[in-house]
């Protein structure tokens, strides 16, 4: 009898888990995103955010929205590692010279898993409609320039590596303790939802009290120093994360993202930073370094920041522009905080 | 990725299912002969699939070039770095192999193939088999990294079913650990200069 409610258990289970989402829309509009049918005013349930580091995506302007389901809230009882309820919904609407390009969406299904989309806009910028996820498309900008719309592997290979797969809405990038050395940093909108508010409002619950009373901030020695963390954290700590925060993510030793409820977080990046040989090596090249304190021609992680060779790169997708913004703040981080030992000597 | 997860799933629960209903059929094949047979099958396939071919180094032996099983599956040498690559005429040529046919220059540059054995630092040791699933289904290292290049049959692979996968991982995962740093690959030269 107990076996036969095990395996009848175990059916209903199996029923739920084949029951496919409903399919994507192939128009913006159908996604819920906007008020009207045809406007471009956004619901005011969905909430803009502006993460205080951004990734680097060539130049674009990035607009982001938030929809999270009548009444629930994301658990944050792991602060690094936030829970959101299944209907969470993420827009990210990427624009180039004021024109807006395409319009990425992420959003959490009833089975737990995540699906990704790309919306690409028409000439007369009044809809996006939904790219086939199987490879990437190329389009041409104004300008001739060229821009490349992922393919859901390629959505998959920065955010499925993830301790969780929404990347720029945390607490560290909601902090209302906003670094002004942020490369790119946008100012917070005047409406935009920020980690005060969520808490306030019931949105995020169970964050641990000491994040909840003092916003997030990473601890540096030096004020370039903790820009250089943010950045990385963003732009590189999706792969280079705890192996064991997310079964999918890469076996490596450089972990940049960033922990908010371990205030030696910081100290411990620049050290492994500073400890570890570069797994990558050109040909004849042993033994290179990541980091050469004092001299920024002399380790590979900026010599891969520079490069956008596909051999070579580093984000190795999801740019062909190097951020030269970030490039010079981390040279000067090198030259002039490291050699100093400003960065080590606490 | 949705589709996978699903199948992922319904696999954990249809295995959950005859874990449990197993016992009673009485026709539970041992763990050991599963995994002893997941381990051959995996053999079979990395022998069959010419695996050998680019990742273990040849050398010449007396009747002519041999694979050095001694570097079973460690790759392109590291003590080997090679000379630049030949510039080939204009005309049908497209690619050269170095003698040991661990480095291939072409269109896309000069790629060395990878250490396969589970060394820890310098083959596939810290790899879980969701890594090497998603290499192997994406073309790109670890399914983040940079792309596979020439010649890995990346677009025939893909075809792989998951579970010929796993048999190929756990194969890949039994045998010696070489220790050999393979050089990361070079880019194509640069198209000569317009006139």
């Amino acid at each position: 009898m107990r076996i036969g409610m095990l395996l009848a258990s175990l059916a209903a289970s199996l029923a739920h888990a084949t029951q496919a989402p409903e399919p994507l829309p192939s128009s913006l509009h159908d996604t819920g995103l906007y008020a009207e049918p045809s406007g471009l005013q956004v619901r005011p349930e969905n909430r803009g955010f502006t993460p205080q580091y951004p990734l680097w995506s060539d130049g674009a302007t990035k607009h982001r929205w938030i929809s999270l389901p009548a009444g629930q809230s994301i658990n944050a009882s792991q602060a690094a590692v936030w829970d959101f309820p299944r209907g969470t919904k993420l827009w990210k609407e990427f624009s180039v010279d004021g024109r807006r390009v395409e319009t990425r969406m992420i959003e959490r299904l009833e089975d737990g898993d995540w699906r990704f989309s790309a919306y690409v806009w028409n000439e007369e910028q009044s809809d996006a409609t939904l790219v086939p996820s199987d490879k990437s498309r190329t389009v041409s900008l104004p300008g001739g320039r060229r821009y490349r719309i992922p393919s859901e592997a390629d959505c998959r290979a920065c955010h499925a590596g993830a301790a969780v797969p929404v990347l720029g809405f945390s607490a560290l990038q909601l902090s209302t303790d906003r670094d002004p050395l942020a490369p790119h940093a946008e100012p917070a909108r005047a409406d935009d939802l920020n980690l005060h508010e969520l808490i306030a409002k019931g949105m995020l619950v169970d964050l641990p009290r000491e994040l909840s009373e003092t916003p997030p901030r990473i601890a540096a020695p030096t004020p370039a120093g903790r820009a250089v963390l943010g950045y990385l954290h963003a732009n590189c700590g999706q792969c280079h994360v705890d192996p064991k925060l997310s079964g999918s993510a890469v076996p490596v030793e450089l972990q940049l993202a960033h922990d908010p409820s371990d205030a030696t977080a910081g100290t411990k990046t620049i050290h492994t930073l500073l400890d570890s040989a570069s797994r990558y090596s050109s040909a004849g090249a042993a033994d290179a370094r990541l980091i050469v304190p004092g001299d920024p021609q002399g380790g590979t992680l900026l010599a891969r920041m520079r490069s956008r060779d596909p051999r070579i790169q580093m984000p190795p997708l999801g740019s062909a522009i190097p951020d030269l913004e970030a490039i010079v703040l981390i040279e000067y981080w090198i030259e002039q905080d490291l050699k100093n030992n400003q960065e080590t000597s606490q | 990725m949705t589709v996978h997860r699903t199948r992922s799933s319904i696999a954990t629960l249809l295995g959950t299912a005859l874990a449990i209903a197993s016992p009673l059929a009485g026709s539970a094949e041992p763990a050991a002969d599963a995994a002893a047979s997941k381990l051959a099958h995996g053999k079979y396939l990395v022998t069959i699939a010419g695996c050998n071919d680019c990742h273990t180094p040849l050398v010449m032996g007396p009747e002519g070039p041999e694979r050095d099983m001694t570097r079973m599956l460690s790759g392109h040498p590291e003590s080997l770095v090679m000379p630049p690559r030949p510039v080939l005429p204009e005309g049908p040529w497209g690619a050269v192999a170095a003698a040991t046919f661990t480095a291939w220059s072409g269109p896309w540059g000069v790629s060395f193939t990878a250490n396969l054995t589970p060394d820890p630092e310098t083959g596939l040791g810290k790899w879980t088999l969701q890594n090497f699933r998603d290499t192997l289904r994406t073309g790109r290292r670890m399914g983040r990294g940079r792309e596979i290049l020439p010649p890995m049959p990346i677009p025939m692979y893909k075809n792989l079913t998951d579970e010929d996968i796993e048999s190929i991982f756990t194969y890949l995962q039994s045998i010696p650990a070489v220790k050999n740093h393979v050089p990361e690959p070079l880019p194509p030269p640069e198209p000569p200069a317009a006139k």
